[in-house]
């Protein structure tokens, strides 16, 4: 008799908190941005440092699906808990070195090249840990609680954004805003070395999964499961259905309630950055615990219709509550107390030696909100610089709502993440069951990472250019249209799951 | 409901031909050809690595459906 033998809970808890903190390491970039593209990409033109930002953080799910053929490979070769273990290592290491990177004006262009180096492997990283994660709970887990079990999994993803927003907000109280915009920014990276530690310490004492030791014990594990997975038609048949009738969708919808809210209220509605952190806090947290909920009914009710379900409400409710969200933040529909309005002139004097004279004007509104018009215009000899005829100026616009506007935008936040839970909570189990344990790993992860990391990942870049071309051709509601990816890739998703997903479920020691 | 999965293959067929020309034609290509670095790089996603998987794979899937691969008793 083994003493090591693990229990359930440990096996759950080894798995979960591993994953969450990979997500963690993953989405604090995400998170910090726009502070980084100042720190990382040349200065100047601030939209270009941003969208380079966005840019790496795009190469940052690309590669995910790579990272999936890898690890998968190495998970259905040597096993799932060595490989997720490397995938820790490597996904904390590249983490805590983005937070020891000079910046762009002391190392030049070896910055943004290093920052993207470590961004793919974070990628890679992450491609491999999920699915093993996932696999390695399911394969502990007994047929009729699979679906609950595998839900703390599918927490991770949420826990690690709502520790990320948790860790920046944290630093960001503790220093000044000078201070975090300097080096507190790096904090956060630096303290995911500590989490990786403490988690590699607990994986390292778990045993390998029953069902795959048993099929290595018996010597069905694959040689070559990238040919087997993707060479064979029966099994490759299985993954294209994977990726189209459930995690395509499911990723558009992950991203839509989780990160392009997130954006868009700070982007297009212009709202205050942290009020939109903790707003996303409060939501996040209120809607984590309906992952586990939707997985403990799929195991009751199946897993289909729970996930077709969230994508097809999802689908319809989309407009109506992103339009909600906008008018909650839209000051035309305000009345400005005009009385109360202060602007205070300034000049800012910058490193370079140039000048630039600052224009901060505080409006107040009836309901309470504030809004805070910022102009910033480079001088020359004195007077406004002008390119190309125009005047050389920067813009920042920021509102600051009261609580019950706050209140409005976390309920229409938390539907979102309702959806999200009922597309993702049961799907760990649902692409466990699709897949033989001699591949498993492999077929299961690939379409994952490309549902999540291509058709997701891209959705802010996507949808960014679908609102930004409908506002230049004078559309009204320029700010629902790139709406109309999400809902686009969902509806085909919804459509091929009803058509060809069979709701039998399957055991899984094969 | 096997002839229904076997039909609406050809729909994914051709909804993957319409992706590959709206995309290359309105997003990918145009953004190729813009000359700004941002677009570039958009661009080159698009083309790359977001289209490729869309309609090879929706090519692919719809190919199966229609040879009835997904037929229930199969």
């Amino acid at each position: 008799m083994n003493k090591k033998r693990s229990s359930l809970f440990s096996v759950i808890g080894a798995s979960s908190v591993g994953t969450m903190i990979e997500w963690y390491d993953f989405y604090i970039f995400g998170s910090l941005a726009t502070v980084i593209s100042t720190k990382f990409f040349p200065q100047g033109n601030p939209t270009a440092a941003f969208l380079s930002t966005l840019a790496t953080f795009a190469a940052g799910f690309v590669v995910r699906p790579f990272g999936a053929l890898f690890f998968g490979r190495l998970g259905d070769i040597i096993g799932r808990k060595y490989t997720f273990m490397v995938t820790l290592l490597l996904m904390g290491g590249a983490t805590f070195l983005i937070g020891c990177i000079p910046s762009y004006e002391t190392i030049g262009f070896a910055a943004p090249v290093l920052i993207l180096v470590l961004r793919l492997l974070q990628g890679l990283a992450l491609g491999g840990e999920y699915g093993g994660a996932a696999t390695y709970v399911a394969e502990h887990a007994p047929d009729h609680k699979r679906g609950f079990l595998t839900s703390w999994i599918q927490t991770t993803a949420t826990a690690g954004l709502f520790v990320s927003l948790l860790v920046i907000m944290a630093t960001r109280n503790f220093l000044t805003a000078a201070q975090f915009d300097e080096w507190g920014w790096r904090v956060p990276f630096w303290v995911s070395i500590f989490m990786v530690v403490v988690s590699y310490l607990i994986r390292r004492n778990m045993e390998e999964s029953p069902v795959f030791a048993k099929a290595k014990a018996s010597g069905k594990t694959s040689v070559n499961p990238l040919k087997e997975s993707f060479g064979n038609k029966l099994n490759f048949k299985f993954v294209l259905l994977a990726l189209f009738g459930a995690v395509m969708g499911q990723g558009v919808i992950w991203y839509t309630g989780q990160f392009y809210a997130m954006s868009f209220m700070e982007k297009t509605m212009n709202i205050d950055k942290e009020q939109v952190d903790s707003l996303m806090f409060i939501a996040l947290m209120m809607g984590t615990p309906f992952f586990l909920f939707f997985g403990w009914l799929s195991d009751k009710i199946g897993r289909k219709w729970i996930m077709l379900a969230g994508m097809l409400i999802a689908i319809l409710a989309y407009r109506p509550i992103y339009e909600k969200m906008y008018q909650v933040g839209n000051l035309e529909t305000k009345t400005e107390l005009i009385g109360r309005n202060v602007v205070i002139p300034s000049l800012q004097k910058n490193n370079d030696g140039s000048s630039d004279s600052v224009f901060i004007t505080t409006q107040f509104y009836d309901d309470g909100s504030v809004a805070v018009h910022t102009e910033k215009m480079h001088l020359e000899n004195g007077r406004v610089k002008t390119v190309d005829g125009k005047k050389s100026m920067l813009e920042n616009r920021m509102t600051r709502l009261t609580d019950a506007g706050k209140w409005k935008l976390i309920w229409l936040v938390f539907i979102q993440v309702l959806f999200v839970t009922m597309v993702y909570g049961p799907i760990a189990a649902f692409l466990v069951e699709m897949f033989p344990t001699r591949i498993r790993y492999t077929s299961m992860s690939l379409p994952y990472h490309i549902g999540n990391g291509v058709f997701g990942g891209l959705l802010p870049a996507v949808a960014t250019y679908l609102s930004t071309s409908a506002k230049n051709n004078g559309v009204e509601q320029w700010y629902l249209e790139g709406l109309w990816y999400p809902i686009g890739v969902a509806a085909v998703c919804f459509i091929i799951g009803a058509l060809y997903i069979n709701r039998k479920v399957k055991k899984i020691d094969d | 409901m096997n002839a229904v999965r076997k039909w609406v293959g050809l729909i994914w067929i051709l909804l993957a031909i319409a992706t590959a020309f709206v995309g290359y034609s309105v997003m990918g290509l145009p953004k190729l050809a813009s000359g700004k670095q941002e677009d570039l790089v958009f661009g080159i996603i698009i083309c790359f690595i977001l289209l490729p998987i869309v309609v090879g794979g929706l090519l692919v899937f719809g190919y199966y459906a229609f040879k009835n691969e997904y037929d229930i008793h199969k």
